[in-house]
């Protein structure tokens, strides 16, 4: 069965920003997001999460338990899918980072995206930009996966509201799309 | 009006329909968005990051806060030293709690906020915090619940206290003036009046008896959006973003701690992720909040970290419940007695409802229901508040009766209860769940037992009457629903959409909901299953009263009578002259002004309610059905399938519906094999209070669910709706626990049922 790659943490090499020394003051980083280049002052204790939250308005991701363990924070770090606030900005310098706000061009929607709105995937919806991040991820490696490779995929995906069942049947009528 | 259930014993009943109110609609079947499963309203918003939740509200200049809170159960704090904090580069204030004398509040939970500083980012803030330093005078504390019931227990509460249950609790009235020790109570009736018989004689009349102590745990709501806020307060008006279940309450509680009028106050909740029962009140957070904001002249952004939410923000109190019933050799119930003690911490609300007192008929009832104070964080409301603790005891009892009187528990159930939506639920129930499956119990062979148990429940139909929606007509196009109510992930603005398209004869897209929002008319708070019922019936009266403004105008023109008019599919015909025909576009651009605007409010259920103040008649029935399977080596419980058969009057979106039960059922599997919060005696402290330690359901736990939703006509308001959240929540848990029995032939009367307990109920360990 395909698993989810990389969730817990990075496997980055260390130092990431050329051996030059940082912080404790913030200081200007480049990330690329949602392929475009970004510039930003952060701290070196900035989290990706809270960079991309707090410093670029790009809400969407959300931070539930800061700690590693519900995945509502996934965005895709070189296309794999990685907690956020268990990453500090200046380790995703160089990296391609895609978040929910990147999913969608101007035109249509992600199927994956579309196949939650016609399942009624959401509830409160606070989970369901992590949940959209990690089903696409599983889709993209695994096209056709069976219902227990989905639930395998979304096991580190909390909901506190539910939408579990209706978030595996999109994720399967997304895959059939696609 | 229609009366009854579909396919089963559908007929008619006559109501008076108040003068400003439309005809009664037909069912569901018969109506074109109503009853359909139209896609969330605000879907799209969520599926692409845009929902802006209260969390993600960013506004210019804004600081983030920081609460600092007690590390110790139970002191007087002697002094504060905050100059470290101040020290910091980029901390603007710090703001801490004193009482109406000035002396520090007294502290009786670990995790009480003391205070909070405003920084310019949220990791300033959060080292600010950790460098305020506290001086304590120590005070003997108790957490355990039944170590707090003896004589010689250290008191929570030493001065005279008001404490109230939670805004949100509607289970059962909690009155502090009875305290004892640590002791309140007992509280020994409900809006369903008190004790009933005579309960001595109806135990002496039993054949069969039943008696046994329940214990339920302590368990956390942990919305995914924890409590929060951004308020930003300008002179003679306060903005306050809040992740709320009530704008309004939030509102008055803000005005009334300010002593500011409500009109200064303007509370927005466009996305709240989550509250399940705990985000009724402003609670700390809302006035600290405000108060940072005074402060330093800039908005204030104060969410609570999850450590917080799990400790500060509110809690399902646990129970300690006996339960002692009786019943005659045909079944027949001569008397029920219930005991219960639970804690809500430093608040009351530990209840266990009025499940017992209404569910089956009995002669003979008393409950006796006792709050104690513990050194813990607050209770606050849960779905279904106390009902649920309630059925865990009561549902296992009339099950284990079943098996003493030698009937099936299903079987037993049909002859014992006399509402008719549950004996509908119990046999769909039954054939979709496959019910004749079941073996006596204990008799499954190999080492993974399965088990398949059944429990019903009950929820009283609660209306908020100061429920009010306002429809606006746009000059040229729009159509506008607004309302103070919010959507707290339950479908609030799709329903609205839904009842307001379908009575003016447009489609469901056209309609605009603007709801979360004090400015508009006062909605209710989303708790008690209320919302649905309380403001589906205004909206569709306002679209109602706005319809017959816009028809009167258009009649003019088509050289009609407005009474002949009617609205379908966008377009406004004249039903004893088609040819007098115009589109509802050209409606809304004809308009001789550029709005037309009604308002409505929520009238009493057409056939009166059980308490004027909006208690209605009947109650929502459920039934659900569990399978599962236990391994008896490890002591692990899966659960394979849960059927679930619920009603909620007219449902308005089946889709929603059936989201809220798959939720409710979640939410009720957590709480009977994994979920608890774990209390260090010896210090105060919540060893839990995190995602990854307090195990909730991820998608390895979820079983396959299937719902049954039977539409229940009753005539009871314009839209004969009710709602589904606490409903969905009551039974599982003890679904489960029947399952457990039927699996390996011994009951377990403590949740949650994890592996040791199963284990220790074999005699393994």
């Amino acid at each position: 069965m395909a698993l989810q790659a990389g969730v817990l943490g990075a496997d980055f090499k260390e130092a990431t920003l050329e051996e030059k020394s940082f912080g404790p003051d913030a200081a200007t980083i480049r990330l690329n997001v949602n392929g475009k280049n970004q510039s930003l002052s952060v701290e070196p204790r900035t989290t990706l999460a809270a960079a991309l939250r707090d410093h670029l308005k790009l809400t969407g991701t959300k931070v539930v338990c800061d700690r590693g363990a519900c995945s509502a924070c996934t965005v895709w770090v070189d296309g794999k899918p990685m907690n956020s606030c268990l990453m500090l900005a200046v380790e995703a310098v160089g990296k391609k980072i895609t978040t929910i706000e990147g999913l969608a061009t101007e035109s249509s929607l992600h199927p994956v995206q579309q196949a939650f709105i016609d399942h009624d995937a959401s509830q409160c919806g606070f989970c369901t930009p992590g949940m959209i991040m990690t089903a696409t991820h599983l889709l993209q490696n695994n096209p056709k996966p069976s219902l227990d490779e989905v639930k395998i995929a979304l096991r580190g995906n909390l909901c506190r509201c539910g939408t579990q069942p209706n978030v595996f049947k999109a994720t399967l009528a997304a895959a059939e799309k696609m | 009006m229609p009366f009854g259930v579909p396919g089963h014993n559908l007929g008619e009943v006559e109501r008076e329909i108040p003068a400003n109110e439309p005809p009664a609609w037909p069912i569901n079947e018969k109506l074109k968005h109503v009853g359909r499963p139209v896609r969330r309203y605000d879907a799209l918003a969520k599926v692409t990051g845009k929902a802006k939740f209260t969390a993600d509200v960013q506004l210019p200049g804004m600081l983030y806060a920081k609460f600092f809170n007690a590390t110790t159960p139970s002191a007087k704090i002697l002094s504060i030293d905050t100059s470290k904090a101040e020290a910091l580069e980029g901390v603007y204030a710090i703001h801490i709690l004193k009482d109406d004398q000035g002396n520090y509040s007294e502290v009786k939970y670990v995790g009480q906020p003391i205070g909070a500083v405003a920084a310019v980012s949220l990791e300033v803030a959060e080292e600010a915090a950790s460098k305020v330093s506290i001086e304590y005078q120590y005070e003997k504390f108790v957490i355990d619940a039944e170590e707090a019931l003896k004589p010689e227990s250290p008191i929570v509460h030493r001065a005279k206290v008001e404490v109230k249950a939670d805004g949100g609790d509607v289970g059962v009235v909690h009155d502090a003036a009875t305290t004892k020790g640590n002791v309140v109570g007992p509280t020994t009736g409900s809006f369903y009046g008190g004790p009933r018989g005579d309960i001595e004689a109806g135990f002496k009349s039993a054949n069969v008896i039943v008696e046994h102590t329940y214990r339920t745990q302590v368990q956390t709501h942990v919305p995914l959006e924890t409590h929060g806020v951004v308020v930003d307060w300008k002179p003679g008006s306060m903005t306050v973003y809040a992740s709320t279940q009530s704008t309004v309450s939030f509102r008055d509680e803000l005005s009334e701690y300010f002593e500011i009028p409500k009109s200064e106050v303007r509370v927005i909740s466009e996305y709240t992720g989550g509250g399940f029962g705990a985000k009724h009140s402003a609670g700390i957070y809302g006035p600290m909040a405000a108060l940072l904001s005074k402060k330093t002249g800039r908005p204030v952004w104060l969410m609570h970290d999850r450590k917080e939410e799990h400790v500060s923000q509110g809690n399902r109190p646990n129970s300690i419940q006996y339960l002692k019933i009786g019943a005659k050799k045909n079944g027949e119930l001569t008397a029920i007695q219930q005991k219960s003690h639970g804690t809500a911490g430093v608040s009351l609300g530990a209840g266990v409802g009025n499940i017992a007192q209404v569910m089956y008929e009995c002669p003979n009832f008393t409950t006796e229901q006792y709050d104690v104070y513990t050194n813990g964080g607050p209770g606050a409301a849960w779905r279904a508040p106390g009902n649920v603790q309630g059925a865990f005891a009561l549902e296992q009892a009339i099950d284990e009766l079943a098996h003493k009187l030698g009937m099936d528990p299903l079987a037993y159930r049909d002859l014992i209860d006399k509402s008719e939506i549950r004996k509908i639920e119990r046999k769909q129930g039954a054939e979709k769940f496959g019910w004749s499956r079941r073996t006596a119990p204990g008799t499954g062979k190999g080492a993974i037992k399965k088990g398949f148990g059944v429990a019903q429940a009950s929820w009283p139909r609660f209306v908020t009457l100061d429920s009010s929606a306002e429809v606006r007509l746009l000059q040229g196009g729009g159509v506008e629903i607004r309302s103070s109510v919010q959507d707290i992930g339950t479908g609030t603005k799709t329903v609205l959409a839904q009842v307001v398209a379908e009575e003016l004869g447009i489609e469901v897209e056209q309609v605009t909901v603007l709801i979360g929002d004090t400015y508009f008319p006062v909605g209710p708070a989303s708790g008690g299953s209320v919302v649905t019922g309380s403001i589906t019936p205004p909206a569709r009266n306002a679209a109602y009263k706005a319809k017959l403004e816009l028809l009167e105008q258009v009649a003019i023109k088509l050289k009609s009578k407005a009474e002949n008019l009617e609205i379908r599919d966008s377009k406004i015909i004249d039903k004893t002259d088609p040819a007098k025909a115009m589109n509802f576009k050209e409606a809304l651009t004809g308009m001789r002004t550029s709005q037309i605007i009604a308002v409505a409010s929520r009238s009493d259920d057409y056939g009166g309610f059980e308490q004027p103040w909006g208690l209605a008649y009947g109650h929502l029935g459920s039934v659900q059905f569990a399978e599962i399977s236990v391994d008896t080596e490890t002591g692990f419980i899966k659960v394979d399938k849960i059927v679930a058969a619920h009603s909620c009057g007219r449902p308005i979106n089946i889709a929603q519906v059936q989201s809220q039960i798959n939720g409710g059922i979640i939410q009720g599997i957590s709480y009977a094999l994994y979920e608890y919060r774990s209390m260090d005696k010896a210090t105060g402290f919540m060893m839990n209070a995190n995602v990854d330690q307090y195990k909730m359901p991820y998608s390895m736990e979820i079983p396959e669910i299937e719902t049954i939703v039977i539409e229940d006509y009753a005539g009871r308001s314009s839209t004969d709706a009710y709602g589904i959240g606490e409903p969905a929540n009551i039974a599982t848990a003890v679904a489960v626990a029947n399952a457990v029995y039927n699996a390996i032939g011994v009951r377990i009367y403590e949740l949650p049922i994890t592996p040791d307990k199963v284990l220790k109920a074999l005699k393994k360990i």
